[in-house]
C-alpha cells in the first residue's frame, strides 16, 4: 500500500435505520437519517472544505469553512452541523461559497507560520490541503499584525510536541480528549483570537497534566500543532501496513506507517473493530523497544549457567539445543521435557510450540503464561456455559445500562476499551465497582460509580454470593430466562444455597468489610437496572478461589437473564494480547487446540492422523508442577517462548530453584530476560513488527499481524520453533503462517472457517467461525448455551490459607499501570518510563503513620516467602490494612514476596493476596543484592563470534 | 518428602475443600474426576504413593478420592477414560 491518509468523512456515522434521499451538486444520494450534509457529500464522492470537523468526534461548527447553500434555506449553513432532510438540494461549490471560504482561510493563514517546506506535516496537513482546495493564492491581511508566531513549543511529552504557533484553535484536540479518550485533559482558554489550547492548569505542561498520552488529540489535529516527534526525526511516512497491537487483550489495530524499513508512527486504524480508531500510549507510542540496544539478535549458548554466554550461529545453537534435549529424552524419557507457549506470540507460533511439545518431545508437558492470569476463566466459563471465552464483543458495551466491574482496572489495563466504557457511562449507564482499591473509574471526570464495594482482598466469592442472596431472596431473579435457558434443578440447588441467611450481606459483612446496605443496593441495581454487563480481570482470577469467582460471576449473569444479547454478558478483560489465542491453541497440558481434553480418544486420533504421531492420553504438568518436578529431578529440559517466568511467576525463589535444577533451559525471547539467567540456550526472538500471523483478542476476534520489516534476528518466531523441531526429526515444511492457520482450521471446529485469505478480505473474524456462524459470532449463546443448558454451580466461600497475623498484619495486592505492560520487558525499554520509573507501594495514611513512613520513604516489604524493598506512596486509594504495588520492574522483585498459594482448580497463583509487614528501610534487601550480582554475572557474553 | 509430594497434598486438599459443599459422595466423585482430568502421571503416582502413610495430611475427602482413583488406575498411573 502506498501512503494515503485515512479517509475522513467529516462527521461520525448516524446509527439510524431510516434513510433520507437528497441531491448534492446534482447527484442523488440516500443516507441514514441524521447524517450531516458534510458526510453525505463525502459519501457521494464530493469534498467540502473543513477544518474543525473530523469524523471521530461530534461536529462543532466553529471554523465556518464548510459552508454550503441549500435550496429554500437562508444564508450559508455549516454543512458539518446541518443534518440531511428528505428532498434537500445542496450546492457545495458556488462562486459565493468560494469567496466566503477563501476569506475564512485567509484569516487562518495570516496567523500561521507558513514554513510549510520545512514543517514536519508538509504534504500531510489539512490546513495546507484546504488552502489549496479553496484556491487561496495570497493573503490580503499580511502577516505583520498580532499573531501567535514564536510561542514556546511544549516538548514535555516524550512522544509528541505541542507547537502553539501552528494551532488554528479548531478544538479538535479538546473534543477528542473529551469524547474519545474521556480524560478531559485539555481546555481551550480565552476566546476568539486569544484562544489557546492548554493541558491541565496554567502551570502544567502535557507531561505534568492529567494527559495519559493516548494520542487521540495528535490524530485529530489538522496541522502540525500536535505532531509526533518521530515524524520530525524520521520524516513523512511513505507506506502503511495494517497490523495488530502486541500489548494488551483489547487488540487495537494500527497502520504501521513506514519510511523505507523504518517505522515512523503507529496510527490507530479507523476500520479496526476492536478499537474503532483509538489507541493508548503503549500501542501508539511504545514500540521503541524493537530497536533497543538491549535486544539480542544472535543466538547464544553455554554449557553451564555460571559460564558467560557464547555467541554462535543459528545452526550451532539449534544443534546444541536439539542434542541436549535428545540426550535427556533418551536418559530420562519424554516426561522430563516440556515447553511454555507465550500469550505474546501469534496463534500460529503458539500452536506450533504445543505441537512440537506434544508430537516431537512426546509429552503433554506444555503450559502457557495464561496459567498465571486467566486459566480460571477457561475453567469457570467452560463449566458454566460450555466455552472458555467471553460472551460479548466490545461494541456490546454501547447497549449496557448497568456495568459491573470486578477485579479489573480498565483505565490502566485495557485503556481503549475503558474509553468506550466511559463514553457509555457518560451517556448515563450506571457503574458498580467491586475492588479493594478506589480505581480511577470510581471517580473520574463526568463519571461516578453508583456503588463502590471496597472489599477485603480474597473475599470475591463472599461478595458475589451475598449479591446473589439479595437477588434471590428479594425475588429479583429472571426465572423465565432461567427456566428456558438453564438447568432448573441446578438453579434450585444454587438458589437454596445462596438464600441461606449465612450468605446475607449482613452476615458476611465482617468477612468482606463491605457495608451490607451498599451491597444490597448494588445487587438491586444490577438485577433491575436493564441490560447488565459484567467485566472482570485478574483481580478475579488471581486468587485461591479464582475459578469459583468466575463461576459465581456466571451464576449472577444467568440469574438475572443477562446473557445472550448485546449489552449484557460475562467479559473477561484479558491481560496480554493473545491470552485468548494461546488458550484456544491448546497451550494447556490437559487440552488439545479447541479446548478438547487429551482423554478424548476421537480428538487424539484426529491430531494423530494429521501429525503422523501418537499422543499421550494423560495430561502433562502445569508450570508450577514442572518446577516441582525439576527440583525433584524428574523434569530436565524446557523450551520457553516469549515468557519470563522468573519475573512473572509467584515465589521467585522456587522458580529459580526449579530452573537451576534443569539441564537444558532454552529461552526464546527478545531480551536476556530474568529467566535467561538460568538458560543454556538463548534463541533471539522477533517483534510483532517482524512477523506474520494472527492474534485473538479478548472478544474472540482473530486479527492479522503483518510483517512490516525484516526480523533483526533473521527469523520469525514460528520459523525458530520449526528449526528446533526439525533438528529433533519433525520434518516440518511450513513456509508461511497461513499454512499453519489452515492446519489449525482443519483440526479445530471453532476455527473451521478461518483462513489468512478470509482475514485479508474481512479484516477480522470472531470465533466460532463455522457452518452455523460463517461470519463469526460477535455475541455468544444467543439461542442457547454451547453446553446446552447453562449450569449454576454452588460456589462456597473458602477463605484463603494466606492469613494476616501479628507478624504480617497487612494484605498486599498487586496490579498494573497504564504506561507499563506486564513485567515491563518492552515498556521499560521505551520512553514510557517518563511516567512510571519505579514500582511504588501504595499505603493508607493511617498505616503509614503507624510505621512512621512518609511519602517517598524506602520500605522493607516482607512476607512469609521473602522480602524486597521499594518506596512508599501514601494514599487513601487503598483501604487501611491493604497495600498495593505493581510488578513492572525487575529490581522490585514483587514476586519474591508472593506465595505458592494458587487457585484450587487451575493453580493460577494467588497474586492478589499476600500477608505482609512493611517497615522503614534504607536500601535493597539481601536477595535483591545477591540477585543483581547473579544477573550481572549471568549476562556476561564472550564477544568474539566464531566463524560460521 | 519431595516438592511434588508437598504440592499434591496441598492441591488435593484444596480441591476437595472446594467441592465439600456438594456433600460427601458428590464431593469425593468431583475431586476424583478433577484430579484424573488435570494431574500428570507423576503427580498422581506421588499422591498414591503417600496414601499408605496415615499422617501425611490428606483431608478425609481428598484421601477417599485418591484411593478411589488409585483403585481405577493401572500401575503406570494411566487412567483409560478414552
Ligand atoms: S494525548 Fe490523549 S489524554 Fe493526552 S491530551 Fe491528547 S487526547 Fe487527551
Ligand atoms: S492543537 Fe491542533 S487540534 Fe488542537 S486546536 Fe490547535 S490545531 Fe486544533
Ligand atoms: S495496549 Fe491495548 S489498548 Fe493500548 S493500543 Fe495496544 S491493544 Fe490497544
Ligand atoms: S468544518 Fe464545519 S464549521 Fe468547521
Amino acid at each position: 500500500m502506498g501512503y494515503e491518509r485515512q479517509a475522513d468523512l467529516g462527521t461520525p456515522p448516524s446509527a439510524s435505520a431510516d434513510s433520507v434521499e437528497l441531491t448534492i451538486d446534482g447527484r442523488q444520494i440516500s443516507v441514514p437519517a441524521g447524517t450531516s450534509v458534510m458526510r453525505a457529500a463525502a459519501q457521494s464522492g464530493g469534498h467540502i472544505p473543513k477544518l474543525c470537523a473530523t469524523d471521530s468526534i461530534k461536529s462543532f461548527g466553529s471554523c465556518r469553512l464548510c459552508l454550503v447553500e441549500i435550496d429554500g434555506m437562508r444564508g450559508t449553513p455549516a454543512s458539518c452541523t446541518t443534518p440531511v432532510s428528505e428532498g434537500m438540494v445542496v450546492h457545495t461549490q458556488t462562486q459565493r461559497l468560494q469567496k466566503l471560504r477563501r476569506s475564512v482561510m485567509e484569516l487562518y493563514i495570516s496567523d500561521h507560520p507558513l514554513d510549510c517546506l520545512t514543517c514536519s506535516a508538509n504534504n500531510d496537513c489539512e490546513l495546507q490541503d484546504e488552502a489549496a482546495a479553496v484556491g487561496l493564492r495570497d493573503v490580503r491581511f499580511g502577516y505583520e499584525g498580532s499573531n501567535h508566531l514564536g510561542l514556546d513549543v511544549d516538548s514535555s511529552n516524550p512522544y509528541f510536541d505541542f507547537d502553539p504557533s501552528k494551532c488554528i484553535a479548531c478544538s479538535r484536540c479538546v473534543r477528542a480528549c473529551d469524547e474519545i479518550q474521556g480524560t478531559f485533559a485539555l481546555t481551550m482558554d480565552g476566546r476568539g483570537f486569544e484562544s489557546k489550547i492548554s493541558a491541565g492548569t496554567r502551570d502544567d505542561d502535557f507531561l505534568s497534566s492529567e494527559c495519559v498520552s493516548c494520542g487521540a488529540c495528535v490524530q485529530a489535529c489538522p496541522t502540525a500543532a500536535l505532531d509526533e516527534k518521530a515524524v520530525k526525526e524520521i520524516g513523512r511516512p511513505e507506506r502503511a501496513v495494517v497490523t495488530t497491537c502486541a500489548y494488551c487483550g483489547v487488540g487495537c489495530t494500527f497502520r504501521a506507517e513506514m519510511r523505507g524499513e523504518q517505522l515512523v508512527r503507529m496510527v490507530p486504524w479507523k476500520d479496526g473493530k476492536a478499537n474503532r480508531g483509538h489507541s493508548c500510549v503503549k500501542g501508539r507510542f511504545a514500540w521503541g523497544y524493537a530497536n533497543h540496544q538491549d535486544r539480542i539478535t544472535s543466538p547464544m549458548i553455554r554449557d553451564h549457567i555460571d559460564e558467560p554466554w557464547r555467541e554462535v550461529s543459528w545452526d550451532e545453537a539449534i544443534a546444541f539445543a536439539a542434542a541436549r534435549i535428545d540426550a535427556i529424552r533418551i536418559r530420562h524419557g519424554s516426561e522430563a521435557l516440556g515447553g511454555i507457549t507465550s500469550s505474546r506470540c501469534t496463534n500460529e507460533e503458539t500452536f506450533l510450540v504445543q505441537k512440537m511439545v506434544r508430537s516431537v518431545f512426546g509429552t503433554n508437558n506444555v503450559d502457557t503464561c495464561a496459567r498465571v492470569c486467566h486459566s480460571p476463566t477457561g475453567y469457570g466459563l467452560k463449566t458454566a456455559f460450555g466455552t472458555s471465552a467471553g460472551t460479548q464483543d466490545f461494541d456490546s458495551v454501547e447497549h449496557s445500562d448497568v456495568i459491573l466491574v470486578i477485579g479489573a482496572n480498565p483505565t490502566d489495563g485495557h485503556p481503549v476499551f475503558a474509553s468506550r466504557m466511559k463514553r457509555r457511562l457518560r451517556q448515563g449507564a450506571k457503574l458498580i465497582v467491586i475492588d479493594p482499591r478506589r480505581i480511577d473509574l470510581v471517580r473520574s471526570p463526568h463519571i461516578e460509580a453508583a456503588h463502590h464495594l471496597p472489599l477485603q482482598p480474597g473475599t470475591n466469592v463472599a461478595v458475589l454470593t451475598a449479591m446473589a442472596h439479595v437477588i434471590v431472596t428479594e425475588n429479583l431473579a429472571d426465572e423465565t430466562f432461567i427456566r428456558e435457558r438453564c438447568d432448573w434443578q441446578e438453579y434450585d440447588d444454587w438458589r437454596q444455597f445462596v438464600s441461606d441467611s449465612r450468605h446475607s450481606p449482613e452476615a458476611l459483612e465482617s468477612v468482606t468489610r463491605v457495608p451490607a446496605n451498599e451491597l444490597r443496593q448494588a445487587a438491586r441495581l444490577f438485577a433491575t437496572g436493564g441490560n447488565g454487563a459484567i467485566y472482570y480481570g485478574l483481580g478475579v482470577t488471581e486468587h485461591s478461589q479464582g475459578s469459583s469467582t468466575v463461576m459465581a460471576i456466571a451464576n449472577l449473569a444467568m440469574a438475572t437473564g443477562n446473557i445472550g444479547r448485546p449489552g449484557v454478558g460475562v467479559n473477561p478483560l484479558r491481560g496480554q494480547n493473545n491470552v485468548q489465542g494461546a488458550c484456544d491453541m491448546g497451550s494447556f497440558p490437559h487440552e488439545l487446540p479447541g479446548y478438547r481434553h487429551v482423554h478424548e480418544a476421537d480428538t487424539r486420533q484426529l491430531f494423530e492422523r494429521e501429525w503422523g504421531t501418537t499422543l499421550d492420553a494423560e495430561p502433562g504438568l502445569r508450570i508450577p508442577n514442572m518446577l516441582d518436578a525439576a527440583v525433584d529431578g524428574t523434569f530436565k529440559a524446557i523450551y520457553i517462548q516469549g515468557e519470563d517466568i522468573l519475573q512473572s511467576d509467584p515465589n521467585t525463589r522456587h522458580v529459580a530453584a526449579g530452573l537451576a535444577a534443569m539441564e537444558c533451559v532454552v529461552v526464546h525471547d527478545l531480551f536476556l530476560n530474568e529467566t535467561a539467567n538460568y538458560a543454556h540456550v538463548f534463541l533471539p526472538g522477533s517483534t510483532f513488527l517482524e512477523k506474520n500471523g494472527t492474534f485473538t483478542n479478548a472478544e474472540r476476534r482473530i486479527q492479522p499481524v503483518r510483517k512490516v520489516m525484516q526480523p533483526a534476528n533473521g527469523f520469525e518466531d514460528w520459523e525458530v520453533t520449526q528449526l528446533l523441531a526439525n533438528a529433533l526429526g519433525a520434518g516440518w515444511s511450513y513456509s508461511h503462517p497461513a499454512e499453519i492457520l489452515d492446519e489449525i482450521a482443519c483440526l479445530t471446529p471453532s476455527f473451521a472457517g478461518v483462513s489468512w485469505s478470509r482475514l485479508e478480505q474481512v479484516g477480522s473474524l470472531q470465533w466460532p467461525v463455522n457452518e452455523q456462524h460463517p461470519d463469526g459470532a460477535p455475541v455468544m449463546h444467543m439461542d442457547g448455551f454451547v453446553r446446552g443448558k447453562g449450569k449454576f454451580v454452588v460456589t462456597d466461600y473458602v477463605p484463603t490459607d494466606e492469613k494476616t497475623g501479628p507478624r504480617f498484619p497487612l494484605l498486599l495486592t498487586t496490579g498494573r499501570i497504564l504506561s507499563h505492560y506486564n513485567v515491563g520487558a518492552q515498556t521499560r525499554r521505551t520512553k514510557n518510563t517518563a511516567w512510571h520509573p519505579e514500582d511504588l507501594l501504595e499505603m493508607h495514611p493511617a498505616d503509614a503513620e503507624n510505621r512512621g513512613l512518609k511519602d517517598g520513604d524506602w520500605t522493607r516489604l516482607a512476607s512469609r516467602t521473602g522480602e524486597t524493598t521499594l518506596r512508599v506512596k501514601v494514599t487513601d486509594r487503598v483501604a487501611p490494612g491493604v497495600v498495593y504495588t505493581t510488578f513492572h520492574h525487575p529490581e522490585t522483585q514483587a514476586n519474591v514476596v508472593t506465595t505458592d498459594y494458587s487457585d484450587w482448580a487451575t493453580n493460577c497463583p494467588e497474586y492478589k493476596v499476600t500477608a505482609v509487614q512493611v517497615m522503614p528501610s534504607n536500601g535493597p534487601s539481601d536477595w535483591q543484592e545477591d540477585y543483581s550480582k547473579r544477573t550481572d554475572r549471568s549476562r556476561r557474553v564472550i564477544e568474539d563470534v566464531p566463524a560460521e | 518428602m519431595n516438592e511434588t509430594a508437598h504440592s499434591v497434598i496441598r492441591m488435593a486438599n484444596q480441591i476437595a475443600r472446594n467441592f465439600e459443599i456438594l456433600g460427601k459422595e458428590a464431593a469425593v466423585a468431583a475431586t476424583q474426576d478433577h484430579i484424573a482430568s488435570f494431574w500428570d502421571r507423576r503427580m498422581k503416582a506421588a499422591a498414591f504413593g503417600l496414601l499408605p502413610s496415615a499422617d501425611v495430611g490428606f483431608s478425609p475427602l481428598a484421601r477417599e478420592a485418591l484411593e478411589r482413583l488409585a483403585g481405577e488406575t493401572d500401575g503406570a498411573g494411566h487412567q483409560d477414560a478414552g
